[in-house]
């Protein structure tokens, strides 16, 4: 008994330090921004879907689409905004105008916000860079301030 | 025997002949338009589109002249009423007026009205029922409010000298005005149905009847002359398993609530935001923001509906069918628009057909049926983007036959039944 719980923890042990040597080399861009995406999509399908859609077309004069619009593919921190404070005024996207209210989503943590937004930014067509936990971090301190 | 030998050779070229001339009288036994406007139909039903892009077509009326008036959510060409004179299968577009668009419009007793997102206007009309002044029409309310959601004011007329107004309510379930769980305090002002009178001009609130209330938001209403009372359909709420993913599932979410219809009675209240129906359970149900579990049932005080139908496919459009061309079944019942849904996300979309609710003594009696499906023009677009059509407002014919508008593309569909 003794012997397998010491077993055990030896190879706990081992765990451990195999991923704090793995934390230690530089993890390739590439799959850590694979990693996101995935996360992202997690966080997208959960959050985001049912009004986005799935193809991230929205619906026609209520929800926004999120596929080529300055909104999503422009400036970082006014993207943050948008889901840390939900988006409540009439938005024209491509000479369509869309009025549902967004709910805040500040409950989402750094890194949830991060992820979905790398997702929609690389998704559906869209080509623009990721957003990095810091840089929500980043405006929700801003934000928070106000 | 030479002759015999004949036959047999000539066998297989009689019976292709025999298949051709079989097959061409299946033919022309089909009506000369048989693809139905590319929608399915019940049996001895056939559909023309009388009418295309038009624009986003929304409610419509027809004179007992064969004239059609429609109203556009967006004025084309800055006019948001256009008039089409029905021949046959083909329409004309007479004229067109009003500088907004909207849902509503009515025809009774020698007026036509018509609403935008804060007013209901009248028009006289002469003995053709053609508009005397289309510049000039009186502003009989105005004021309602409109606040980016659940905006068109639909309306419908009773035998009493009242117009009926939707005013939707400006939020899916009021969590935004009512963080504490108070009381939803926009309740005075929307999700309701106002009654006014339909020849005294520049109502507003203080001058209607607060007539129904706890409505989230209406599109299609109807008067029912059977038994001389209001009906409408509710858009149900949206989101359950995003707000309560405890309480529902996916798939719940994607079916609840029910989309109802209920028969209003002066100070009837349907409950939202406080009550919704679980058409599964059939029982109305408390409401998960004010302390329900997707079980307990609401406070009785509150109506049920008369019929219940699937979650989120919006009904945009009812009308009591009176006429005689179609079979007697069809005599009083409902015919129900649903626009199509789009809150069914994971779950593919649904809805984006016209149902019929069959009706006895002015009471819903029995289970409803598609009665033209299709208009999306595959399953695989039964999505509000890809959907070709989505059917939003009803109409009845002179000659009984049924018009579908559709305000995705503008089409306006004829459905008539062949004896």
């Amino acid at each position: 008994m003794k012997k397998k719980k010491s077993a055990v923890l030896l190879f706990l042990t081992f765990l451990a330090s195999l991923s704090f040597a793995q934390a230690k080399k530089p993890i390739h861009h590439s799959t850590a921004v694979a990693a996101s995406m995935a996360r992202g999509k997690v966080v997208y399908t959960n959050i985001c879907l049912a009004c986005h859609m799935a193809d991230g077309n929205g619906v026609p004069t209520m929800n926004p689409p999120i596929v080529n619009t300055d909104y999503v593919l422009g400036d970082k921190p006014r993207l943050i905004k948008i889901v840390l404070n939900g988006f409540k005024e009439d938005v024209q996207i491509n000479g369509q105008t869309f009025s549902n209210n967004m709910s805040p989503h500040s409950d989402l943590t750094d890194r949830q916000i991060a992820d979905v937004l790398t997702y929609v930014r690389k998704s559906f067509g869209n080509k623009a860079g990721g957003v990095m936990a810091l840089e929500v971090k980043n405006v929700r301190a801003l934000n928070n301030v106000k | 025997m030479k002759i015999k030998k004949l036959f047999v050779l000539l066998l297989p070229a009689l019976a292709v002949f025999g298949l051709i001339v079989f097959n061409a009288c299946k033919d022309a036994n089909k009506p000369a338009n048989s693809d139905n406007a590319g929608l399915t139909l019940e049996p001895g039903f056939s559909a023309v589109a009388v009418a295309e892009k038009l624009g986003s077509a929304r409610h419509l009326v027809i004179t007992p002249e064969n004239d059609i008036y429609v109203h556009l959510a967006n004025p084309v060409h800055g006019k948001g009423i256009l008039v089409l004179h029905i021949d046959g299968d083909k329409t004309t577009l007479k004229t067109s007026f009003a500088d907004y668009g909207g849902t509503g419009i009515a025809i009774k007793n020698g007026y036509l009205y018509a609403s935008n997102n804060t007013e209901v206007f009248r028009y006289k009309l002469n003995a053709q029922e053609e508009v005397i002044d289309p510049d000039h029409p009186e502003r009989i309310v105005k004021g309602l409010l409109s606040r980016r959601m659940h905006e068109p004011k639909a309306i419908c007329l009773d035998n009493d000298g009242n117009i009926y107004v939707n005013i939707g309510a400006y939020s899916n379930i009021c969590s935004d005005y009512d963080p504490n769980k108070t009381g939803c305090p926009i309740l005075d002002s929307a999700a309701g149905i106002w009654q006014f009178k339909v020849d005294k001009p520049d109502q507003t609130y203080g001058d209607g009847v607060h007539y129904g209330w706890g409505l989230r938001n209406v599109v299609g209403l109807a008067w029912n002359q059977q038994d001389n009372q209001l009906f409408v359909m509710q858009h149900g709420r949206d989101a359950l398993h995003d707000l309560f993913p405890n309480l529902y599932t996916v798939h719940q979410s994607a079916e609840l609530p029910a989309e109802c219809m209920f028969a209003i009675k002066k100070g009837d209240n349907a409950g939202w935001p406080y009550v919704y129906y679980d058409w599964m359970q059939q029982k109305n149900m408390l409401g998960p923001e004010y302390g329900g579990d997707g079980k307990k049932g609401a406070d009785p005080k509150y109506i049920n509906p008369v019929a219940a139908y699937p979650g989120h496919y919006a009904p945009d459009g009812l009308m009591f069918y009176t006429g005689s061309q179609f079979p007697e079944k069809y005599k009083n019942g409902a015919f129900i628009a649903f626009h199509g849904s789009w809150n069914r996300a994971p779950e593919p979309q649904a809805g984006y057909c016209v149902v019929f609710q069959p009706f006895k003594n002015g009471m819903p009696d029995g289970k409803w049926e598609v009665f033209a499906g299709n208009f999306p023009g595959s399953l695989a677009q039964t999505s509000p983007n890809a959907a070709e059509h989505r059917p939003c407002g009803l109409a009845q014919g002179p000659d009984g036959s049924l018009y579908v508008s559709d305000d995705q593309r503008g089409t306006i569909y004829k459905i008539t039944y062949n004896k």
